[in-house]
C-alpha cells in the first residue's frame, strides 16, 4: 500500500531492555523535563489586569458614532438591520424637530435603536452596510449580564460619549 | 494527696506541645494544599491560585470556607454513624503520627529542660506502623458506610493496596532498625547524629528507594493513586461525601504526606541533623530550633518531590500496582534486609 505521506514511522514491537523494563531511567527523565518547565516563561495573560493586544479589525461590541459637533449621524434608514444575517438589529425611526439640530445631524434620526447581542454573530456587515459612518465595531468584548433581558443593548448602551459635552469618556471609548 | 503529688509541669508542658505540633501540622497540611496547586501549575507552565490575597495566599482559607458553607449530605441509605466515623477516623489516625515524632532535641526553658517531643517511647517506629495501618480504617469504613458499589469497590482498592505496600514498607525498615539496634525514633535519629556516622540513607540507598515507593502507595499519592478514579470509579472511596467530611478525607491525605516525610527524614535523613555542623557546640535552646528548621526543611523537600511526582508521571494499572507491590518491591526488600544482615554479620566477625 502506497503511503499516503513521508511521515510515517515504523511501530517498534521489540521486546524491552532490562534497563527500559525498570523504568527508572524513563522517570527520572521525566521528571527532568517536568522541573525544566518551572524555569519556562509563562504564557498566561493575566486577563483583567493585563489585556492580549488585538488587531485594528477586531469585532467586538457596536457603538453608534457621533459627528465632531456631538450630533448623531444614525439615520434610521434600516441598511444595517437588512444587511444582518442574524436579524439583531431592531429600530425606530423619529423626525427631527427644529430645536433639535444640535442633537441629530439629519432630519431623520433613530429614536430607538436595539442590537440583541445574544443573537448577533459579529460579522460586521452592519458596519459595511452603513451608508452614514454611524455603526461601527470597537474592540470591547466578553458583554456579561445576569438576565437575557440585558443582552438587549438600546441607545444609552451603544452610543459613544458626547465629544462635546463628555470629550473624556468620548477619548477614553475611542482609546485614544 | 498522692494524686496531686504529680508533676504537673509536664501535663502543661506537653499539653502546649501537643497543641502547637497538632496546629503546626494543620498549619502546614493547609499550606500543603496551596503549595500542591502552585507545584502543579509552575510544573505546566501555568501561574497558578494568584487571585485571593498577595500571590493567592489566602487561597487555602478560602477553600476551606468553601468546604464548610457547602451543603452536607448523608445519604439515607448509609450507615449513619459508620458515615460520619470515616472522615475523623482517617483524620486521627493521620495526625496520631506525630506524637512519637522527634521534631527536635530539647530546650531548657523555665530551669526546666522539654523534649521536642511529644512521647519517646521505645517502640516509636512500631506505634507508627499500627497507626499508619489505622489509617486503612478510615477509607475502609467511609467506603463501606456510603452503600455504594463504586465507593466500596474503591475503598477495597485502597485497603488492599496498603497492606500489599506495608509488607515492603516492613521489610525494608527492619534492615534499618538492624542498623540502628533501636524501634525509637529519638535514638534513631541519635545514631545518625553521632560522630563518625553517616545518615542512614548513606548505608541503605535500596532500603530508603522502597520505602519512599511505599510511602508514595501509602499516602495514595500519584502513581498509587488508585482508591480515587474518576474514570473507572466515577470519583472514589469518598464519592457520597460533601461538605468538610469530605475535606476531611481530603486534608488527611495531605496530613499522611507531611508526616511520612517526616518519618523518612528521621529514618534515612537524619531527622533534626544539620549536615556539617556539631550542635553539641552550640547553645541547646539555638540547637534545637536550628533543628526544627532543619527538620522542616527536609520535610518540604520530600513533599516537593511528592508533588512532583504527581505532576509528572501517570498512574498504574491496579495488576500493575499489585505486580509491582508483590513480585517486585516485597523480595526487592528481602534482598536488602538479608545483604544487610550478611554485611554486619561481617563486620561483627572481621
Amino acid at each position: 500500500m502506497q503511503a499516503l505521506t513521508n511521515r510515517g514511522q515504523e511501530v517498534s514491537r521489540k521486546p524491552m531492555s532490562f534497563m527500559e523494563r525498570l523504568y527508572i531511567p524513563a522517570i527520572l527523565k521525566g521528571m527532568a523535563i517536568t522541573f525544566s518547565h518551572i524555569f519556562k516563561k509563562k504564557p498566561t495573560i493575566r486577563y483583567p489586569e493585563e489585556k492580549r493586544p488585538f488587531s485594528p479589525v477586531f469585532r467586538g461590541l457596536h457603538v453608534l458614532n457621533r459627528d465632531e459637533e456631538g450630533r448623531e449621524r444614525c439615520t434610521a434608514c434600516g441598511l444595517c438591520a437588512v444587511a444582518c444575517p442574524a436579524e439583531a438589529i431592531t429600530m425606530e425611526a423619529a423626525e427631527r424637530l427644529p430645536n433639535e439640530e444640535n442633537l441629530y445631524r439629519e432630519e431623520k434620526y433613530a429614536a430607538k435603536y436595539e442590537i440583541n447581542m445574544l443573537r448577533c454573530i459579529f460579522c460586521g456587515l452592519c458596519e459595511e452596510a452603513c451608508p452614514k459612518d454611524a455603526i461601527y465595531l470597537s474592540e470591547t468584548f466578553a458583554p456579561a449580564n445576569y438576565t437575557r433581558k440585558g443582552f438587549i443593548y438600546g441607545k444609552e448602551e451603544l452610543l459613544i460619549p458626547n465629544p462635546k459635552t463628555e470629550p473624556e469618556a468620548h477619548a477614553k471609548a475611542k482609546g485614544l | 494527696m498522692t494524686l496531686l503529688a504529680f508533676d504537673w509541669a509536664l501535663l502543661i508542658e506537653k499539653l502546649a506541645l501537643i497543641a502547637v505540633i497538632v496546629f503546626g501540622s494543620l498549619g502546614i497540611a493547609l499550606y500543603t494544599t496551596f503549595a500542591e496547586r502552585k507545584v502543579a501549575a509552575v510544573l505546566q507552565d501555568r501561574p497558578g491560585p494568584n487571585r485571593a490575597g498577595p500571590f493567592g495566599l489566602f487561597q487555602p482559607f478560602a477553600d476551606g470556607l468553601k468546604l464548610i458553607m457547602k451543603e452536607e449530605i448523608i445519604p439515607n441509605t448509609s450507615n449513619k454513624v459508620l458515615f460520619v466515623l470515616g472522615p475523623g477516623l482517617a483524620m486521627t489516625a493521620a495526625l496520631m503520627t506525630c506524637a512519637v515524632i522527634p521534631w527536635s532535641s530539647h530546650v531548657e526553658l523555665f530551669d526546666r529542660k522539654i523534649e521536642l517531643q511529644i512521647a519517646d517511647i521505645n517502640i516509636g517506629i512500631l506505634y507508627v506502623f499500627g497507626v499508619v495501618s489505622m489509617g486503612v480504617y478510615g477509607i475502609m469504613i467511609g467506603g463501606w458506610a456510603s452503600n455504594n458499589k463504586f465507593s466500596l469497590m474503591a475503598a477495597l482498592r485502597g485497603a488492599s493496596q496498603a497492606i500489599s505496600y506495608e509488607l515492603a514498607m516492613g521489610l525494608s525498615l527492619i534492615a534499618v532498625l538492624m542498623l540502628s539496634g533501636s524501634l525509637s525514633l529519638k535514638s534513631i535519629v541519635g545514631e545518625q547524629m553521632a560522630d563518625g556516622n553517616l545518615w542512614n540513607i548513606a548505608y541503605q540507598p535500596l532500603g530508603f528507594f522502597i520505602f519512599f515507593i511505599c510511602a508514595l502507595a501509602e499516602c495514595n499519592r500519584t502513581p498509587f493513586d488508585l482508591p480515587e478514579a474518576e474514570n473507572e470509579l466515577n470519583f472514589g472511596y469518598h464519592q457520597e461525601y460533601s461538605s468538610m467530611k469530605l475535606g476531611f478525607y481530603l486534608f488527611a491525605e495531605y496530613v499522611n504526606m507531611i508526616m511520612s516525610s517526616a518519618v523518612m527524614a528521621c529514618l534515612y535523613f537524619g531527622g533534626y541533623d544539620i549536615p556539617f555542623l556539631d550542635e553539641s557546640t552550640l547553645a541547646p535552646n539555638i540547637a534545637a530550633l536550628l533543628g526544627v528548621g532543619a527538620l522542616l526543611t527536609k520535610i518540604v523537600i520530600f513533599i516537593f518531590i511528592f508533588m512532583w511526582i504527581r505532576w509528572t508521571i501517570p498512574r498504574f494499572r491496579y495488576d500493575q500496582l499489585m505486580n509491582l507491590g508483590w513480585k517486585t518491591m516485597i523480595p526487592l526488600a528481602l534482598a536488602n534486609m538479608l545483604i544487610t544482615g550478611a554485611v554486619i554479620l561481617w563486620k561483627a566477625g572481621a
